[in-house]
């Protein structure tokens, strides 16, 4: 979902009046003519030009009421590689989504629960799971959340998200999980 | 240990070594919860006569039964032909059991006492001296009848062996089954299981308090890794350890003063002293990687720990005021879970080579490692107190499993229990 929201993000800056929030340059060129609302339609959604009322005319799209933290809107698991505590980059939107909504709400509070999989100690897994979930934390404090709006903590590879002994279920499992308190 | 000279034997010797190589083979005993399969037993074991305990049958508990499997279990001796009725005031027939292939006897009684407890008597002869080598007598409840039979293989190990037999000790492990987990305790045999903690949510890193009365271990309970400290017999406890992230692997100075535990509230795992209610908090490592795993050493002065800071986890050790930390480990680049013998001589740990996690021992006076293990998904080593054994997790046929082992690897012993997933096994000190 995040990807293909990404990629329909992309084509439409360079052919539409756009709504898909930081990607945008404040010196791109928005073509008047040809305004269509955003397909996607997504909750996530900022505002779009819509048709009907005339050419001057500006629909307000509320996202006060949307929380940006709900499950499954920014999606929010993080996958590692083997014994890495890496943030690879196409997890970074993730992270910035909820940095800005951390940043911006600063009553919210968050919990990131790092995971291994299944071989190794479980002692060394739990620290290795919690070095994953300091990893996000240190991202998100970074990119403008604050130090106590998070905690992270560790399941090392007590809680595996998928049973299985191979290397497709091993992958689910090395992960950082972002949820709300 | 009394090694039977093979000349003492005559007409016997063929059946004592029939029997030598019938146990060499795989050999079962089934219990109500665990099966113990005892396999790579050495060449020599000692050949004992255990007869069945005057009266025990009225007491409730097979006295005699519970010291054969002991004896057993533990590899170093074999059971010969025990019938007959003797008691600890009988006057043996030693060439009638010589006959049966027996160097040692054991008989014994169980008389119940006017005021219900129980008089637990037996005596040990030597048959190839023809010599009473003495005896004891115990007046316990009814509740204590199996400590009791542990006490007396305990004692009757230690004369013909002179080393300090585990048979009344205790250990504590985890069960799993399906998301129910329970902290159990039982006998050294399995037997005798009584659960500590009962939860949906996983428990890890049990550890014994020196005087065996308390259980740390790690909770998930509240939704993260919290260490707790449990009184064994009235079941109060409370939370040692519960700062902002994990706190995990709790372990007991040797004198019970101080506890270390690892913690990730400065935002990265290391490992931290602290009291046993929790409070005087001193953090013991300085670095910027994962330290965790620690465990004191017998005289109480270091703690040998687990540290990636080489880039990889390998066992170090540090004085416990902290300060510079000295790398153990050096073969193989992943070693782990260290655990120390009582006499501080040997360290067992987890190795892992490629895709196998197994258990090895070092020789920390001379740098000799060993392997011990013929599985290769092991987890968590301790130490039985006496030093003799050690046992931990591991995986087979697709169940997770206790195993035992002497430390040359020559003796193991699997303890399985159908249906449920056992690990994290943590052996009791002595004085029960």
């Amino acid at each position: 979902m995040n990807a293909i929201r990404t990629s329909l993000c992309v084509a439409l800056v360079s052919a539409w009046l756009v709504g898909c929030g930081s990607s945008v340059k404040l010196d791109d060129a928005a073509p008047v003519v040809d305004a269509k609302p955003n397909p996607a339609g997504g909750a996530g959604a900022a505002g779009a030009n819509r048709a009907g009322t005339g050419q001057s005319s500006v629909t307000t799209v509320d996202a006060s009421k949307i929380d940006p933290l709900a499950a499954g809107n920014l999606g929010r698991v993080v996958y590692f590689d083997y014994d890495s505590y890496a943030l690879k980059d196409e997890f970074r939107p993730l992270i910035e989504g909820y940095a800005r909504a951390l940043s911006s709400a600063k009553t919210k509070k968050m919990v990131v629960e790092g995971h291994t999989d299944e071989r190794g100690g479980r002692e060394y897994n739990l620290a290795l799971g919690q070095r994953r979930a300091e990893a996000v934390a240190k991202s998100l404090v970074l990119l403008g959340a604050s130090d106590g709006q998070i905690e992270a903590v560790s399941f090392g590879k007590e809680r595996p998200a998928v049973d299985g002994h191979d290397e497709a279920a091993w992958a689910k499992n090395r992960r950082a999980e972002l949820k709300e308190r | 240990m009394v090694i039977p000279p093979e000349t003492q034997h005559g007409p016997s010797r063929r059946r004592w070594l029939a029997g030598a190589l019938a146990v060499g083979a795989l050999h079962t005993v089934a219990r109500a919860q665990f099966r113990v399969e005892i396999s790579g037993v050495g060449a020599t074991q000692l050949p004992v006569g255990v007869t069945k305990f005057r009266d025990e049958d009225k007491s409730g508990q097979s006295i005699s039964g519970i010291v054969r499997a002991d004896f057993e279990r533990s590899g170093v001796f074999r059971i010969v032909d025990s019938n007959g009725d003797f008691d600890e005031t009988s006057r043996p027939n030693y060439p009638e059991w010589r006959g049966r292939g027996a160097d040692a006897l054991v008989a014994g009684s169980a008389a119940r006492m006017a005021d219900g407890r129980f008089d637990v008597r037996y005596k040990l002869w030597d048959v190839v001296k023809g010599v009473d080598l003495g005896g004891q007598a115990f007046a316990v409840v009814t509740a204590d009848l199996r400590l009791t039979a542990h006490r007396v293989a305990d004692a009757v190990y230690e004369k013909l062996t002179g080393d300090k037999g585990v048979f009344s000790t205790r250990i504590a492990y985890v069960t799993r089954v399906a998301n129910r987990y329970t902290l159990r305790i039982t006998d050294a045999d399995g037997e005798g299981g009584q659960v500590a903690l009962n939860s949906t949510q996983p428990i890890i890193s049990p550890a014994w308090s020196p005087d065996g009365k308390s259980l740390a271990y790690v909770s998930f309970e509240s939704g993260k890794a919290v260490v707790w400290s449990q009184d064994v017999l009235s079941g109060d406890r409370r939370a040692i350890a519960n700062f902002r992230g994990s706190n995990s692997a709790p372990t007991w100075s040797p004198d019970g003063s101080t506890l270390a535990v690892t913690l990730s509230r400065d935002g990265i795992s290391q490992i931290y002293l602290m009291d046993p209610s929790g409070g005087n908090l001193r953090r013991i490592t300085q670095s910027s990687a994962i330290d965790t795993e620690p465990v004191f050493t017998p005289d109480g002065k270091q703690i040998y720990f687990v540290s990636d800071r080489g880039g990889s986890p390998q066992v170090y050790r540090v004085g416990t005021g902290g300060g510079n930390a000295e790398r153990v480990t050096f073969s193989g680049n992943y070693n782990i879970s260290p655990a120390l013998s009582p006499d501080g001589r040997t360290m067992a740990y987890v190795n892992r080579n490629g895709a196998e996690f197994k258990v090895m021992t070092l020789d920390l006076g001379g740098g000799s490692v060993r392997t011990v293990s013929d599985t290769t998904d092991d987890e968590s080593p301790s130490f039985a107190p006496n030093g003799k054994l050690i046992i931990y997790a591991t995986r087979a046929q697709g169940r997770d499993v206790l195993m035992t082992t002497t430390l040359d690897g020559r003796i193991r012993t699997r303890l399985l229990s159908s249906g449920v997933d056992v690990r994290e096994p943590i052996w009791g000190p002595f004085g029960r």
